[in-house]
């Protein structure tokens, strides 16, 4: 089952590694925001993959992970693109 | 146990290239916005790093403070500098031409040396080298607690982390002294006030949790307290202001109450044994739970102030 | 190995694979309202997968609870900052893409 873990593991992280692309080449700030969201789920599911068996503390780091996530995504809406016009231009 | 020796490597191997490259890149590209998400991007490998190197403390620490609250503090800084146009265009390019150095040959030489230099100490470690682990292991009892770590942070070396306190909120006086912008919140939003309602209380509890567990399992006050921090960030965002009554004396008792508490302590202990820190080892898992709380308490509002940046009174004055 | 193992085996494979179909969405979708959904599909049945499947082979009912939490807040986090993303980006002009 170790061997499932961690190869599991591997995978999420080659899946997190392809997923930088998005991030250098989304043309707008929003893509580039949502490949690292997407990086914070993919190490949550790492982490929680790695402490099954021996180091359960590891789920603690996957809670904090999950929790600051959000905090950045709800930083970047607020602070980096505020909606300083309210018109409903686009659909 | 090849194949999984062989994954575990190549696992650490994928991890450490990452690393490296996505450094390159944050310091290589030219849109700063893009640099910052590369920044968090790193944040978030440096603690999966910490854990593969077995230091769970040091993870929770680099995911809360690293990949969270240094990430909303540069999109914040960001967003000031309005180096974003209204379309959501990044408007800060360094041009090319603008980022020559006189004397390049001269800094890669000197990084050189200083590279292998490190590279030299690095490999003429021992390869299972101890350090002080089988002194810590051997007190632990007398420590007052579980954890080698938070035994070393709060008891052995109690003196670092009383000045590591200090720091902070010199910093904080420091940012406070250049005065600073009021923040405009924009409008708000009836997803954002759930979510915040939701995560705030949840935050909270994962904090008070981190900081009863860090006795005897990776926790801890500086985890707490950022875990703290961030909730105050998120209160921020959502665009809450502490009410006036609160800005001043209770603010600032919140403030001093971490390095305080320590100092009182530290003068206790100096009064009624002689020596600096050294807790009476019936009582060290009390006095350690003690600091620790209020620590958590100091360091998460130190960081929020310190997100928020303007001084709540100083904008009121305007 | 117990059945559950073979479960287990199975429903974590199947996790990687929506982990997968998530980050192909994030890199080939056309536009960032795409690309959103592409990505919420990782969160939800990606991360849930895993879940289930550490959680049937966990050692307490307590760690699989604790497994639950996490999952629950990755949900409520994901959905709420699409969402905001999403709307953001409608203020910012962004177009949808249209063939």
């Amino acid at each position: 089952m170790q061997t499932l873990y961690i190869s599991l593991a591997l995978f999420l992280l080659l899946n997190l590694c392809a997923g930088m692309w998005r991030v250098l080449r989304g043309p707008s700030p929003a893509d580039r925001m949502l490949a690292a969201q997407l990086f914070g789920t993919t190490a949550v599911a790492v982490l929680l993959l790695l402490a099954q068996g021996s180091a359960a503390a590891l789920r603690d780091v996957a809670l904090l992970f999950a929790l600051l996530a959000a905090v950045t995504a709800v930083a970047f809406v607020k602070r980096a693109w505020p909606e300083t016009d309210v018109e409903h231009d686009g659909e | 146990m090849e194949a999984l020796s062989l994954l575990q490597w190549s696992f650490d191997g994928l991890l450490g290239l990452s690393l490296l490259w996505l450094a390159w890149q944050a310091l290589v590209c030219t849109d700063l916005f893009k640099a910052v998400v590369l920044f968090i991007a790193f944040g978030l490998l440096m603690a999966l790093t910490w854990v593969r190197l077995a230091a769970p403390d040091i993870a929770l620490a680099e995911a809360a403070i690293g990949a969270g609250l240094t990430g909303a503090l540069l999109l914040s800084a960001l967003a000031r500098s309005r180096v974003i146009q209204a379309n959501g265009e990044s408007l800060l390019n360094v041009p090319l031409a603008a980022r020559k150095l006189q004397f390049r040959w001269l800094v890669a030489i000197i990084l050189l040396i200083v590279a292998a230099g490190l590279g030299y100490a690095v490999l003429g470690l021992p390869p299972e080298a101890a350090g002080l682990s089988t002194e810590v292991a051997a007190n632990l009892t007398l420590s007052g607690v579980g954890n080698p770590v938070t035994a070393v942070l709060l008891n052995f070396r109690a003196y670092d982390t009383l000045l590591e306190m200090a720091v902070l909120l010199l910093a904080l006086l420091a940012v406070w002294s250049l005065g600073g912008l009021p923040q405009r919140e924009a409008v708000t939003d009836p997803v954002l006030d759930s979510l915040v309602r939701l995560l705030i209380p949840v935050l909270i509890l994962v904090s008070a949790y981190l900081l009863w567990v860090g006795a005897d399992a990776p926790g801890g006050a500086f985890q707490a307290g950022s875990v703290l921090s961030a909730a105050g960030v998120l209160l921020l965002l959502a665009g809450w202001r502490l009410p006036l009554r609160l800005a001043q004396r209770p603010l600032r008792f919140a403030l001093v109450a971490g390095t305080g508490t320590f100092i009182a302590i530290a003068v206790l202990t100096l009064i009624s044994t002689g020596r600096l820190l050294e807790y009476p080892p019936a009582q060290a898992g009390t006095l350690i739970l003690i600091l620790e709380a209020v620590a958590t308490i100091s360091i998460g509002v130190t960081l929020a102030a310190l997100f928020q940046g303007a001084s709540p009174v100083h904008k009121e004055k305007q | 190995m117990m059945v559950s193992d073979y479960l287990a085996v199975v429903v974590l494979i199947l996790g990687a694979i929506f982990f997968l179909a998530g980050t192909l969405g994030l890199l080939r979708f056309p536009d960032v309202y795409t690309r959103l959904h592409a990505l919420t599909k990782a969160d939800n049945v990606g991360l849930g997968l895993i879940v289930i499947g550490l959680g049937i082979t966990s050692e307490s009912l307590v760690v699989a609870g604790k497994l639950l939490l996490i999952w629950l807040l990755v949900l409520l986090a994901g959905a709420s900052v699409s969402y905001l993303i999403a709307r953001a980006a409608l203020h910012k002009g962004i177009r949808l893409w249209k063939r």
